[in-house]
């Protein structure tokens, strides 16, 4: 018998050893981690396009700067993500970078990230919290002015009345509240143009083509005639749902949508779209940047806006205000090729 | 000079604890500061609501039942409370509130289970969606609880600061306190000895005069009252609710009750052994973080292995017992 409970413990002990050092063997093969400035980065997951470019322009400029990166994916949870930056804290990190899952319930442990002196960046999304000083620096898009200048685009292309379907993305996100923001602030001064449709499909492109084929079976069905969509799978989702309904994307249903991924690009240069409004993810380089500075104890401003463009089948168009004027680039295939991801 | 005889049912327990040690020790030859206290209190804090979860999820596995509504449970009470409170409601009167639902819920499970002889793996996946969707009726957006008295009152009073950086929190507490309850009504107790029988054998139980109904209701309340408690501490530990997290815990908790040495098929475990499971789930998790590297859905690989390895484990003791009672 004990020989038996014995031969047993040693079974489980040897699998977990096997996959404690073969773990470490993958690890040398990617090596991510240089030997200077420690950062722990906590990314909300690998659930579209955007953020895997995101993940891939974060390692890539970690490994350029010989950062030492503790890099963590949340899938999507936010209680990995809180224990991700506990954990950063505790393994005694520089400075900490997070993309938040959802703009909620961090104070806690930022307060600890401040107790324990460590800065923390935020990028992409912004946090809600009660006390200011959490966090020192938000590097990312303005999700509002993407909104407006998605409303801003429907308004100078479609005309004063339009029936509008709205794919939102993850509930609760800043990115799906701060869009629909923008947009329905623009479209507020035309009464003409309305939201008839709105669900969330989740930030992902099988949600976002689910959602649609509930559109098009709705009654309101065949009033619709623009899509807007809070990213570009949702679109890519919903145009398959459109041509599986035997409707033509791009044209019995005007598409616009925010993010500028590659199969979006492509996507309006057949036709099959129109416009996407840009939220650059290759923030990578930018975001060390303010690290770098950070840690050489510069002060750095507490919101730094993201470079970017909008594009679309037309080209020259004003999306943004008459005292910043942004106007749309039309998409030619130099374009779609010289597009990363 | 006698045989030491090392007892058959301790076995997957030990297995556990040794299971914790050696991810323990992995990590602290790996790491820099994997073994200060930090880490480990952290562990505690992280997964306290996992283990309130997972006390529920032991009772009710060892009944020979499954209860899936746990997550679900825990998002509705979590938002629940968020919503009442930032809406000016007395916290007090919500956590109340949230946990009496729970309690119900848990009941009418079990009374379903019971007096129509309904699988449990249905009736909780029912409950499960049912109980996940009025979560969004409540709140489509996550809430923040915000400069609320009595959510402060337990972040600052009731913390006891070990050291900088050391917070022994209130929700800790709270664990370690369920959890020894939880002991003693499983091994000292009538009730807690029947769930033991009935796990066991529930035809003999019944035979045996053991009020089985009145028992698997009871298991099912409490596991509804630990997910609602688990969805308080939830609440304490986030300050915020949201309707979309914890997606799938239920099956976080029943791996810990797994890994912790409890048998699937019931009558067999102890409660004790979810609090080991629930600590290997969170050292593995904790080392992958740590390293920093590599992809962290290796976090779910290496637990399906785990979990994988202590079913066979608990398949061989089972034969093993088997033929040794034949051959008595």
């Amino acid at each position: 018998m004990n020989k038996f409970a014995t031969v047993i413990m040693a079974a489980a002990a040897a699998t977990l050893l096997v996959t404690g050092c073969s773990k470490n063997d993958d690890s040398s093969e990617e090596q991510i981690s240089g030997t200077g400035i420690k950062v722990g980065f906590s990314q909300v997951g690998a659930e579209s396009d955007w953020r895997k470019a995101s993940t891939e322009s974060i390692k890539e400029a970690a490994k350029l700067k010989n950062i030492n990166l503790t890099f963590s994916d949340a899938q999507q949870k936010q209680e990995n993500q809180i224990k991700a930056i506990r954990n950063f804290i505790s393994k005694g990190v520089e400075v900490i970078s997070f993309s938040p899952v959802v703009a909620t319930g961090f104070e806690d442990v930022l307060k600890e990230a401040k107790e324990a002196e460590i800065p923390v960046v935020l990028f992409d999304r912004a946090v809600d919290v009660s006390e200011p000083g959490l966090y020192v620096s938000f590097i990312g898009s303005d999700f509002v002015e993407e909104g407006r200048r998605a409303g801003r685009w429907v308004v100078a292309n479609v005309g004063e009345t339009a029936n509008v379907a709205e794919l939102v993305g993850t509930v609760g996100s800043a990115p799906a509240i701060d869009r629909k923001k923008g947009f329905e602030e623009i479209i507020a001064n035309h009464p003409g143009i309305k939201i008839i449709k709105s669900q969330s499909g989740d930030f992902t492109r099988a949600k976002g083509k689910e959602v649609m084929e509930s559109f098009l079976k709705s009654p309101e069905a065949d009033q619709i005639n623009v899509l807007f969509a809070h990213n570009d799978d949702m679109a890519l989702g919903a145009i398959q749902a459109i041509e599986e309904a035997g409707k033509k994307p791009g044209k019995d249903i005007i598409i616009i949508s925010i993010d500028g991924v590659k199969t979006m690009f492509e996507a309006i240069f057949e036709g099959k779209a129109n416009c996407t409004v840009e939220c650059n993810p290759l923030i990578g380089p930018q975001l060390f940047d303010v690290i770098e500075k950070l840690h050489a104890g510069e002060k750095v401003p507490a919101r730094i806006p993201s470079q970017e463009g909008v594009y679309d089948s037309v080209g020259g168009i004003n999306v943004g205000t008459d005292a910043e004027p942004v106007t749309t680039k039309k998409i030619t295939q130099e374009i779609v090729d010289s597009r990363k991801y | 000079m006698k045989k030491f005889k090392f007892p058959m049912r301790y076995v997957p327990i030990s297995a556990t604890i040794l299971v914790f040690f050696v991810v323990y020790l992995i990590g602290i030859i790996s790491f820099d500061n994997f073994g200060s206290p930090r880490v480990f209190l952290d562990l505690f804090t992280d997964n306290a609501y996992l283990g309130i979860a997972a006390i529920g999820t032991a009772l009710v596995i060892l009944t020979g039942g499954i209860d899936l509504s746990v997550g679900s449970i825990i998002a509705f009470t979590s938002i629940l409370i968020a919503k009442m409170v930032s809406s000016g409601c007395n916290a007090m009167i919500a956590i109340s509130l949230a946990l009496a639902i729970g309690i119900l819920f848990g009941m009418l499970q079990g009374w379903l289970i019971h007096c129509f002889s309904l699988p449990p793996f249905l009736v909780t996946l029912a409950g499960m969606f049912f109980i996940r969707g009025c979560g969004f009726i409540v709140s489509e957006e996550s809430i923040g609880i915000k400069n609320d008295p009595v959510f402060s009152f337990i972040q600052n009073d009731l913390t006891i600061r070990l050291g900088k950086g050391l917070n022994l929190r209130f929700i800790v507490m709270l664990y370690l306190a369920v959890l020894l309850v939880a002991i003693f009504f499983s091994h000292r107790t009538r009730a807690g000895r029947s769930i033991y029988a009935i796990g066991d054998n529930e035809l003999a139980a019944t035979l045996m005069g053991i009020p089985v109904g009145r028992t698997k209701i009871m298991t099912y309340t409490i596991a509804g009252f630990c997910s609602a408690l688990a969805g308080v501490v939830y609440a304490i530990y986030l300050k915020a609710g949201n309707p979309l997290n914890c997606v799938g815990l239920e099956m976080d908790a029943i791996a810990a009750v797994v890994i912790g040495g409890t048998l699937l098929t019931g009558g067999v475990g102890y409660v004790f052994g979810s609090l080991f499971g629930v600590l290997v789930l969170g050292l593995i998790q904790t080392l992958i973080i740590f390293d920093g590297r590599i992809n962290s859905w290796w976090t779910r690989i290496i637990v399906g292995l785990l979990v994988l390895v202590f079913i066979f484990m608990q398949n061989l003791i089972t034969k093993i017992s088997k033929s040794k009672s034949k051959s008595h």
